[in-house]
């Protein structure tokens, strides 16, 4: 098992910097995940930790020892692939096999070892067929098993689920979960949907243009965002954002709060911690209602308030209706305040 | 255990190590003393070295023997590989529908490809045979294809169309492949003519394919030796001889390996300049 | 009607590419005294003569036996240098690697006679002259640009993420190479291999400087120089002909798909 530290950590292909300044530590048997947009610098990253690429500069510890002259098949990790890579001329068990094979153990061992992550992961039936008689789902097993077989230090993951179909992602997403909660290692996760991060991580660090914009277990990264990137990124519906020109029209006063300069800020209020009711109320912004989306549990109604956009989430048994007037209440101390210019949280 | 990355880059050199050895050994040192050898006078039965500058380039400038090789040779590349091109052309655009023996046909055209060019050219010779030729006879007549001067090049031209045609062919299909289908539906439903849609669809698109075809060909039937040599030997008259085979002959026959190699590297230069210039063509058309 | 034009179409075409060969098939069968008067384009009875007089009369088993041996040497060769070569430049962080490859075909547009001077001189230094092994060196080098062209086309084709998990999985460069990359590259290596080994089946410049004799001699050098003796043999240089046509027309018909995929690896895309 491993504890991966990055320090200073840069990268750049030709002229384009895809890294820069990376600086953490990942703790052993962490579940942790880079999320971010694309071309973010998040694949890159594990291409490093892999090996597979080389740091422009910095360097890239496994439990305190430097690894970046070490080539791939010398650090003990193992990675699953968005595209699976599964060998198309292997069978499913040559495929589980291979890592074995290579390191030359000894068939029975590596039989054993075969039928063992094939129980686990319910490929039994499936070991004799070749890739491409298999379903997505199913090639995501045989990925996973092939990576978990070599009991590696480090399991490094790029956008594992993407490519399987919204329910089967959200079941292996539980068995993944489920699997690093069995066997414990050292997990890194790389992933564009907020949702999975915040469902699979113990600490998730958000990544903008090559630069972390904040690292902290999913609550943390959910409730305080330490940046305004990181408050439209995560969430939900994404979080909806106030000019701090508005603040006057709004019933909170920053500074109550102890901060200065208005005319600097931005609002955030995320759309889960505003009501939107059919009557007035003391403190409720009014708002022409625009569209109202029930997903089922959560009915999001869309209003106009002074030439914004606000979203608000509808509450049950209450009745509105689009082109009428919806009134939002705020619930009190969610707001999140940031600096215009820097971006970056105040308060 | 612990292989640096930098010993990781001396084994990715080691991939390519011998392929280089190879060219380097076998290509490209015999590609650069050719150039050395063209500045000598060099007689290999007497044992004759000496160092002349161009004197041989200069001395190639009167040969009027390397005109007419010279003449005959871009006179071969541009009518055939012109012919080539258009009938491969047609040929491509006739098959390049959904037929049920589609597979068959085009293992019908690789087959000239595929037969052994001396072979070949010991064919047409029998075809072209003025007393028991096939070709005499269909067409009722009794002309020495091959014996007289007027005819033999342009023999040779039509042997190099029927071995190469089908084969541009091939590649124009492979290329025609490579246009999407919706493009032509898109044109009919606009209302384009069949002709208007070659015009401005087919043919832009293919161009990039066109212009490596182009290539290919052209430099094969400027380096043309087998098929002609052993047709017809460069006669009657030296009225067939290319700069291939006039500079076998001085080289193998009159062994004056120094102006052998100078016109080899006449052949060598206008090969050079004549890529240089395609590819500059084909950079304008991808990009 | 226009379905009509199409099929005669296809039927000209047809007869425009095998029309010669029939004609040579049909020589090969003719009585030595019906070469000389046409009619019959048939022959009256078909006889086997001509094909007993070029094995019987002449070194045409050892010359086909040069053939092969040179064909088989250069393929083999070719491709073990050049899929080495190919799997580097399709997948390895190597660096001027465009120059690289720009560089190898250049190399395939090498003109022959331009090399042949200087290696002739070094086969007679070596005193290699008259062997098999000249022949499949300098073969090798002319195949090589092209076997790695068409290679790397294929290497490239298979996709990244298999290498990267061949080497996270513990391979050395050489092992994925091995393990991975060249079996998943066999359609191209089957592609490469058929055009050159019809390559150096149907070469005659080299072969006809570099053999002397029928100790090295080639099948395009054998029957350039068909034996005569007052008379050109037409009937037994058609036998010959169909003889060592037939595997390359076997080739053909066998892997037509692959050889026309090689052929445009380079050319169509890119």
């Amino acid at each position: 098992m491993a504890e991966i530290g990055l320090q200073d950590v840069h990268k750049s292909f030709k002229d384009v910097e895809v890294l820069r300044e990376l600086n953490l530590t990942i703790k052993d048997k962490e579940f942790f995940t880079f999320v971010g947009p694309s071309g973010c610098g998040k694949s890159t990253i594990l291409n490093l930790l892999a090996g597979l690429e080389a740091v422009t500069s910095g360097a890239v510890f496994f439990n305190g020892e430097n690894v970046n002259a070490l080539p791939p098949g010398d650090r003990d990790v193992a990675m699953v692939f968005q595209s699976y890579a599964l060998y198309p001329h292997m069978r499913v068990y040559d495929n589980l096999a291979f890592p074995l094979k290579v390191k030359k153990e000894a068939p029975e061992e590596i039989r054993g070892k075969v039928h063992g992550v094939a129980a686990v992961l319910g490929l039994e039936p499936l070991l004799k067929r070749f890739p491409r008689e298999l379903s997505g789902g199913q090639r995501q097993r045989v990925a996973l098993g092939r990576a978990l077989i070599r009991r590696p230090r480090v399991f490094l993951m790029d956008e594992p689920l993407s490519n399987l179909d919204a329910r089967l992602r959200v079941e292996m997403r539980a068995e993944l979960k489920e699997l690093h909660q069995r066997f414990p290692a050292t997990t890194v996760y790389v992933t564009h949907d907020q949702e999975e991060a915040m469902a699979l991580s113990d600490r998730i660090a958000v990544l903008n243009r090559g630069r972390v914009e904040q690292c902290g277990p999913p609550e943390e990264i959910y409730g305080q965002p330490a940046t305004l990137f990181v408050a439209e990124f995560v969430g939900s519906p994404p979080m909806n954002v106030i000019d701090g020109s508005l603040l006057p029209h709004l019933p909170v006063s920053p500074s109550v709060l102890g901060l200065q300069d208005e005319g600097n800020l931005v609002v955030g209020i995320r759309p889960a911690d505003v009501d939107v009711l059919s009557q007035e109320e003391t403190g409720t912004l009014s708002a022409q209602v625009l569209l109202i989306e029930p997903t089922g549990n959560n009915t999001w109604v869309d209003g106009l308030w002074r030439g914004m956009k606000l979203k608000g989430r509808a509450v049950p048994g209450d009745p509105l209706t689009p082109g009428r007037p919806g009134f939002f209440r705020i619930l009190p101390d969610r707001w999140h305040f940031f600096h215009k210019t820097s971006g970056r949280r105040v308060g | 255990m612990s292989r640096s990355q930098s010993h990781e880059r001396t084994t990715h050199f080691l991939f390519l190590a011998p392929a280089f050895l190879i060219l380097g050994s076998v290509l490209l040192y015999p590609g650069i003393s050719v150039l050395w050898l063209s500045l000598h006078r060099r007689l290999l039965i007497f044992d004759i070295s000496r160092f002349v500058g161009l004197d041989n380039f200069a001395y190639l400038m009167q040969d009027a023997r390397f005109w007419n090789a010279f003449g005959n040779t871009l006179y071969f590349t541009t009518v055939s590989v012109s012919a080539e091109l258009l009938l491969g052309l047609g040929v491509a655009v006739l098959l390049h529908r959904a037929f049920r023996a589609k597979g068959l046909m085009r293992t019908v055209l690789l087959i000239p490809w595929a037969v052994p060019t001396v072979v070949s050219a010991k064919m047409w010779e029998w075809l072209y045979n003025p007393d028991f030729g096939l070709l005499n006879y269909l067409l009722g007549l009794r002309i020495n294809w091959l014996g007289a001067p007027a005819l033999a090049l342009h023999a040779a031209i039509l042997m190099d169309v029927w071995k190469t045609t089908p084969f541009v062919a091939l590649l124009l299909m492979a290329g025609l492949q490579t246009i999407p289908g919706e493009l032509y539906q898109a044109a009919r439903i606009d209302g384009a003519s069949p002709w208007m849609v070659f015009r401005t669809i087919t043919l832009p698109l293919l161009k990039p394919v066109i212009l490596v075809v182009l290539i290919f060909r052209t430099l094969d039937a400027f380096r043309v030796f087998d098929a002609v040599y052993v047709l017809t030997g460069g006669g009657p008259a030296n009225t067939t001889e290319t700069l291939s085979i006039y500079a076998y002959k001085v080289l193998f026959q009159t062994l004056q390996f120094g102006y052998g190699s100078a016109i080899a590297v006449t052949v060598f230069l206008f090969v050079g300049l004549t890529s240089l210039l395609y590819v500059r063509q084909l950079r304008g058309v991808t990009t | 009607m226009k379905r009509f034009g199409f099929f005669a179409g296809l039927l000209l075409l047809t007869l425009f590419c095998l029309g010669p060969l029939v004609w040579q098939l049909i020589t090969a069968f003719k009585p030595t005294a019906e070469l000389t008067t046409l009619p019959p384009l048939l022959p009256s009875r078909p006889t086997l003569n001509h094909f007993a007089a070029i094995f019987a009369g002449h070194p045409f088993l050892r010359i086909i036996a040069n053939s092969f041996v040179v064909a088989v040497a250069c393929t083999v060769l070719s491709l073990a240098v050049g899929s080495l070569a190919a799997f580097a430049l399709a997948r390895l962080p190597i660096k001027r690697k465009g120059l690289i490859l720009a560089l190898v075909l250049c190399g395939s547009m090498f003109p022959p006679i331009a090399t042949v001077s200087p290696l002739y001189m070094i086969i007679r230094t070596l005193a290699v002259r008259d062997t098999l092994l000249a022949l499949i060196l300098t073969y090798t080098s002319f195949a090589l640009p092209l076997t790695i062209w068409v290679l790397t086309h294929f290497f490239r084709s298979i996709p990244r993420e298999l290498y990267a998990a061949a080497r996270i999985d513990g391979c050395t460069a050489f092992q994925s190479f091995r393990m991975v990359m060249l079996p998943l590259a066999v359609p191209g290596l089957v592609a490469t291999a058929i055009l050159v080994f019809i390559y150096s089946w149907n070469e005659f410049l080299f072969a006809l400087t570099f053999t002397a004799t029928a100790a090295s001699r080639t099948i395009p050098v054998g029957i350039a120089l068909f034996p005569g003796l007052h008379e050109v043999p037409w009937g037994e240089i058609a036998a010959a002909s169909v003889v060592v046509t037939l595997p390359l027309l076997g080739l053909v018909f066998i892997f037509q798909r692959r050889i026309i995929e090689g052929l445009t690896a380079g050319a169509v895309k890119g």
